[in-house]
């Protein structure tokens, strides 16, 4: 790989902030030297462009990090009951993978998928109905627009109470989450096919149904799909913090919180980690059928 | 005149001021919509509520169809509501509601507060007063630092390449991260190396609010269009000069919306981090130690005190936002 030259206000720039580090600490000044160095790679992929610098850019920003927190964990001698390190937490997620897989499937599978399906669906039945007569979207949407925006994750206690500790409560949780922006954004979509191609539907004396599943729909599908994907992240957040106010001896928050409380703190690394990695499967997934569904959008061109 | 012109019938409306008219031609479909769910809300409350009725009704000494409560026990809610029509009547008085009514939760949420104050114990620790300040005053620092981090980490993603493709898709990823699960370690840990109180709450809601202050500044700091770029540049003017006299107001607009945004989600994370610091103080706290003793009234109003606060803070942004707009001439 070509890399750029080392350019001399760089190369003086680095050299005096390492020189500083070093004022501080010996430690200090090997993790700066690490971070320029590779922050050097970094913007020489950068500035050199190519169709691979956008995917290898960012893999190298991530892959610093986490080198850079190995190396101050173990130069710091940091306790782990504060910050463990990553090869520490990749070695407890590899050791308990089957407690990690049942968990995940407690409150993802069960929790936050089963309510993240019956909230879309609901949403989805409402705003058709609020579609029909005006009066009820002209009310519904600022009314949902609102309610979107304020601490729904607060119902959690009163859910639980309700629905009991099982994954019932976590996914009613999550079903209050995700309705109120897939909603709105429902609805809004409604309206997106503009005034020409409703007359075009017209002139084709298409009935109220077929206006909608042939023009309305498609249309809305990109609103749709916003609601649908900021929902995902909704989906996961209520499904955990629902587990805080009680939930059987198993599920992501569950383990979270008294992990916490033993101070084994890989553990809940190991945890957050699986909650990442469904939480940006999820999202992906839900953009890629996005992509399918709306292949006709100029965002997806 | 084209009000002269209208039939005897709108010339009431036509008299009227334009404001009154559009807003509540605005408003009223609002009000059917809050009606009809308050409604929903008192009808929920009988099924809901009809066991705990009946065996008040019946300790007060009224005949209930299947006597004694363990016989009601497994029966289904609404086959209780049929048999026993005429006793109900406590399903909206109850102490200990499963689903208290929104009278309840008004008259507490306005003795918790108001009436409080009124006596003059408006700091006192039961009043929802001081819950609200302790969780307001971390969501406005986290939101200080989170906003004020995103513009900066904008105004960088702007300015440099590197940043723009390296820190721009964690920043998207650090969102599909449920972030509010790992509330809970962040404020033990901080509080283990001894950082306690204020700041590991207002750091969750830095986090939370960062996000959408940076997304949106990216994209209103590169709102400018290239004629008007080029036109600075004829200018000779410095980057500098281009950022304080372009870019920046161009991006105001993006930046007070997101700005609302990002305030709702602040507070969310504070209510969030009060959670596992063992319910001292705090909206949060309220809530936590409702579900624990199983107030229901006091959840609720914990509830109903979060989204007022969430909605009086959008709305200060809202109008800090006309007025900034408007003296720079970016608003009609």
């Amino acid at each position: 790989m070509n890399v750029l030259p080392l350019r001399m206000p760089y190369l003086l720039t680095a050299g005096f902030l390492i020189a500083l580090s070093a004022l501080f600490d010996l430690r200090l000044a090997v993790v700066t030297a690490v971070w320029l160095a590779l922050w050097y790679l970094n913007a020489s992929v950068a500035e050199r462009g190519g169709p691979l610098a956008r995917y290898v850019t960012p893999v190298i920003f991530g892959l610093t990090l986490i080198l850079l927190w190995e190396l101050a964990v173990g130069l710091f001698q940091v306790p782990s009951v504060i910050l463990p390190a990553p090869s520490a937490i990749a070695a407890r997620f590899a050791v308990s993978t089957d407690i990690l897989w049942a968990d995940f499937v407690q409150t993802f599978v069960k929790g936050a998928l089963s309510g993240y399906a019956i909230g879309g669906l609901a949403a989805f039945a409402v705003a058709l109905v609020a579609d029909r007569y005006d009066v009820l979207r002209r009310g519904l949407l600022p009314v949902g627009s609102f309610m979107a925006a304020l601490p729904i994750v607060g119902t959690a206690p009163i859910l639980v109470m309700w629905f009991g500790f099982d994954w019932e409560s976590k996914a009613a949780v999550v079903v209050a989450m995700v309705f109120f922006p897939i909603l709105v954004n429902t609805v809004e979509g409604l309206r997106a096919a503009d005034a020409m191609q409703r007359d075009l539907m017209h002139t084709y004396a298409a009935t109220q149904g077929q206006t909608l599943v042939k023009l309305r729909l498609p249309a809305a599908m990109p609103f749709i799909f916003n609601g649908l994907k900021i929902s995902t992240t909704l989906a996961l957040i209520g499904a955990i913090v629902a587990e805080f106010f009680g939930s059987p001896t198993v599920g992501m928050g569950f383990r979270i919180s008294t992990e916490v409380g033993r101070l084994a703190l890989d553990m809940v690394w190991a945890e957050i980690l699986v909650a990442a990695l469904a939480g940006s499967a999820f999202y992906g997934a839900v953009a890629l059928i996005e992509r399918w569904v709306t292949f006709w959008h100029p965002s997806q061109r | 005149m084209a009000e002269a012109a209208v039939p005897a019938t709108g010339a009431a409306r036509a008299r009227m001021p334009g404001w009154i008219s559009r807003a509540s031609a605005a408003l009223w479909p609002v009000i059917v919509v809050v009606a009809g769910l308050v409604a929903f809300w008192y009808a929920a409350c009988v099924p809901m509520n009809a066991k705990e009725a009946l065996t008040q009704a019946e300790r007060g000494g009224a005949v209930i169809s299947p006597e004694g409560a363990g016989e009601r026990r497994d029966m289904s809610s609404w086959a209780l509501v049929v048999g026993n029509p005429g006793e109900l009547g406590a399903v909206w008085s109850l102490d200990r509601p499963r689903l208290p009514a929104p009278h309840q939760v008004a008259s507490e949420l306005w003795n918790t507060s108001v009436g409080m104050a009124l006596e003059g114990r408006m700091w006192s620790n039961r009043s929802l007063f001081t819950h609200a300040w302790v969780t307001l005053s971390a969501t406005l620092l986290g939101f200080a630092i989170g906003a004020g981090l995103g513009v900066l980490l904008a105004v960088g993603i702007v300015h440099n390449r590197a940043m723009d493709m390296s820190v721009m898709p964690w920043a998207i990823a650090s969102q599909t991260i449920p972030i509010l699960a790992i509330a809970p370690m962040i404020i033990v840990v901080l509080n283990s190396v001894g950082v306690s109180g204020l700041l590991p709450k207002a750091l969750i809601s830095a986090y939370l609010s960062f996000f959408p202050v940076v997304v949106s500044m990216v994209k209103g700091l590169r709102s400018p269009q290239v004629a008007q770029l080029d036109l600075l540049h004829t200018y000779s003017a410095t980057a500098g000069q281009t950022f304080w006299k372009l870019r920046l107001p161009a991006s105001l607009p993006y930046f007070f919306t997101s700005l609302k945004v990002a305030i709702a989600a602040s507070l969310v994370g504070a209510i969030i981090g009060e959670l596992p610091t063992g319910a001292v103080a705090g909206l949060g706290a309220r809530l936590l130690a409702g579900s624990y003793y199983g107030q229901t009234v006091q959840i609720w109003s914990a509830l109903f005190a979060a989204a007022i606060l969430a909605a009086a803070l959008v709305a200060l942004i809202g109008l800090v936002q006309r007025v900034v707009l408007r003296r720079m001439g970016l608003a009609p």
